[in-house]
């Protein structure tokens, strides 16, 4: 059975799982209107404070990037680094894989650079593609932060990537070809992704409301999140892992949520857990009209019962490749510290959406819950998490 | 923990372009020596499965790799909407990234909506399960020149994990001015390879693979080594060049550098 045997995540809500279940108990919002960079857009953010504050280590300089510090600053939250340093003293720097989920890196630092062009057109000499903006810069950045020399690689599939790479991991573990793997998702805050969405009309001007008959698109969040996943006795099991693909439409997903429901089914036949056993769903509920309404379908047709249900995105934010990661980790403490979170930022449940959506956070004991990533490209993730 | 799985599986089909190279049977050819390699700028076909509409905003990772993709599952006479699939490659569409790019730095700052949603790493594998109808679990992945061995492995371990075949597709195309100077990519190659957990009618041979600290294997002719070198993709022909030419060998397939990946080719008895 693999475990979580460290977990953590930053994001605007903190650094760290005590944060988190502080924020997600008290229904704390990170949102708050966008000041990013140069962007000038009505919308809401959730940003990471104090990045400015944190470079990267100096032997890993060229990496410098707002990406690459995000997941710096998250690798030494929880202990979550001496956790990796230990496993490498344990198995071997060629037994541990790293395996983690980003849409954008560090395009960032590409973003910049092109208004910094010459008379030519050349971008500045300056700019390391490389080890900024493409997609496997974090996961070298991760790499080599703590010396590990075994199989690496990013999953980009837009907004499931921080959930897919779970799969990733367990297939070699089980192959023999590694003993433990670093997992998740870093994405950071870019112009090609706040315009982007703005483009495509679903940037919500207020703080994101999943669920609300209200609802009017997404916000934008930021963050890192990190497990250490390997074989073990004890703290949360990986269950089970359903991948699907819509093959609908790039950006809108299939209306009753067809992928979603063979990602959630598949999920649960592969954790040999029966839909009446989960707890409770994190919903990818990312506050878009459509999104939330495939979704709410979906989820109704595979249980076919009320399970308490919500979106975390209105206190995070959206983290687009981040996503599933952080909401793995979500999942882990809302499994280990008995919170049923509830959804910062909706007003009132959509009565056209059948579905249990808890607005406040609960107390509750729980022993299975299930976590939906879906991207663009209709690309659905499901997760099975449970303790016990 | 139950007993480890072998890594390996059987190729049923494989599905080229490249420059100068239109498809599977022309690459074997010029990899087993029997044709010139003359270099041409790489044909970039519209995809005919795709609705007209996203015809239309396909871009060229999307057209090569809809291409290859097209041609392995033809060759192995399987149906494209059962076969889960793994993409690899280091970068997304460049000339989208650069039309993005210069808007972002223009006062106007109005990025298309299609532009957007084609700017995703996962766009030809949105785009291809719409064209094959295909449901199944998909992954997109990137490590940088490390892409081929990284999606050779992941769909390995696919076969391995589901016990059905996959569908590997790997590509990565040329990199306009300004980009180019940062990553001279100069041209487009893919290629895709229907994988198997057994041995059907259709195995063209046996691979296996592992880890490896040896140095990556280069190809013979010279003009394809430069080939090898110029795109993440084509650092698949060491391993086609083997499966080219009919006989059991061994390859080092470029990696992570330490690791490198080894490839194991046999041919079927």
């Amino acid at each position: 059975m693999l475990r979580f045997l460290s977990y953590t995540a930053v994001t605007g809500l903190g650094r760290g799982v005590a944060a988190h279940t502080e924020a997600l108990a008290n229904r704390r919002s990170a949102l708050l209107p966008c000041r990013f960079e140069t962007a000038r857009l009505d919308t809401m953010v959730a940003e990471v404070e104090g990045l400015d504050a944190t470079p990267l280590r100096a032997d890993l300089a060229a990496y410098e990037c707002r990406n690459n510090r995000l997941a710096q600053l998250a690798l030494e939250q929880d202990g979550f680094g001496d956790a990796v340093r230990a496993a490498r003293l344990r198995h071997g720097a060629a037994r541990i894989g790293v395996f983690l989920g980003t849409s954008t890196s560090g395009i960032l630092e590409t973003e910049i650079a092109y208004r910094h062009r010459d008379a030519r057109g050349a971008l500045p000499a300056a700019l390391d593609y490389r080890r900024t903006h493409n997609s496997f810069s974090v996961v070298e950045f991760v790499r080599s932060y703590f010396g590990l020399a075994g199989p690496a690689v990013a999953v980009c599939t837009a907004c499931s990537s921080g959930a897919k790479v779970f799969g990733n991991a367990r297939r070699m573990i089980e192959a023999g070809l590694i003993d433990a793997a670093v997992v998740g998702g870093v994405d950071s805050l870019c112009l090609t992704t706040l315009y982007g969405f703005h483009s495509l009309e679903v940037l919500s001007a207020t703080a994101c409301r999943p669920f609300d008959p209200e609802r009017d698109g997404i916000s934008i969040g930021e963050g890192a999140a990190f497990v250490l996943l390997a074989p073990g006795d004890q703290g949360v099991a990986l269950l089970g892992i359903g991948e699907s693909s819509d093959a609908h439409h790039m950006s809108a997903p299939h209306p009753q949520g067809l992928g979603a429901q063979m990602a959630m089914q598949s999920a649960l036949r592969d954790g040999a857990v029966a839909p009446a056993a989960i707890d409770y769903i994190n919903l990818h509920g990312t506050a878009t009209l459509a999104n939330d309404a495939a979704e709410a379908l979906a989820v109704s047709a595979v249980f076919g019962r009320p399970v308490p249900c919500s979106s975390t995105k209105g206190a995070t934010g959206h983290l687009l490749g981040a996503a599933g990661a952080l909401e793995a980790v979500i999942s882990a403490l809302a499994l280990e510290r008995g919170l049923l979170p509830g959804s910062a930022g909706t007003q009132t449940v959509d009565t056209q959406l059948a579905a249990a959506y808890r607005l406040q956070p609960e107390q509750a004991a729980l022993k299975r819950v299930l976590s939906n990533s879906f991207g663009f490209g209709g690309s659905n993730c499901a997760l099975v998490l449970g303790v016990a | 923990m139950t007993a480890a799985r072998t890594s390996d599986a059987w190729v049923e089909a494989i599905g080229l372009i490249g420059p100068g190279l239109d498809d599977w049977p022309h690459a074997a050819a010029v990899l087993r020596g029997e044709r010139d390699y003359v270099p041409a700028r790489c044909a970039l076909p519209m995809p005919p499965a795709l609705p007209p509409a996203e015809r239309r905003r396909a871009g060229a990772a999307v057209r090569v790799a809809l291409a290859v993709a097209t041609e392995a599952v033809t060759a192995a006479n399987r149906s494209a909407a059962m076969l889960p699939t793994v993409f690899a490659a280091s970068g997304g569409d460049s000339d989208n990234c650069h039309s993005i790019c210069e808007v972002l730095a223009s006062s106007e700052r109005f990025i298309s909506p299609t532009r957007f949603h084609n700017s995703v790493h996962n766009a030809p594998a949105g785009y291809w399960s719409i064209a094959a109808r295909a449901m199944t679990a998909s992954t997109s992945l990137a490590a940088y020149d490390a892409s081929f061995a990284a999606g050779l492995l992941e769909a390995v371990m696919q076969v391995r994990a589901t016990d059905a075949p996959c569908l590997l597709i790997a590509y990565d195309t040329a990199y306009p001015e300004p980009l180019f100077v940062k990553r001279p990519i100069p041209d487009a190659f893919a290629v895709a390879l229907v994988l198997a957990p057994d041995r059907t009618e259709r195995a063209l041979a046996h691979l296996t693979v592992n880890f490896s600290n040896d140095a990556a294997d280069r190809c013979e002719i010279d003009a394809l080594e430069s080939l090898r070198a110029s795109n993440p993709a084509a650092r698949a022909l060491p391993v086609l060049a083997a499966l080219a030419r009919d006989r059991s060998s061994s390859v080092v397939v470029e990696y992570l550098g330490p690791p490198q990946l080894r490839v194991q080719v046999e041919l079927p008895s």
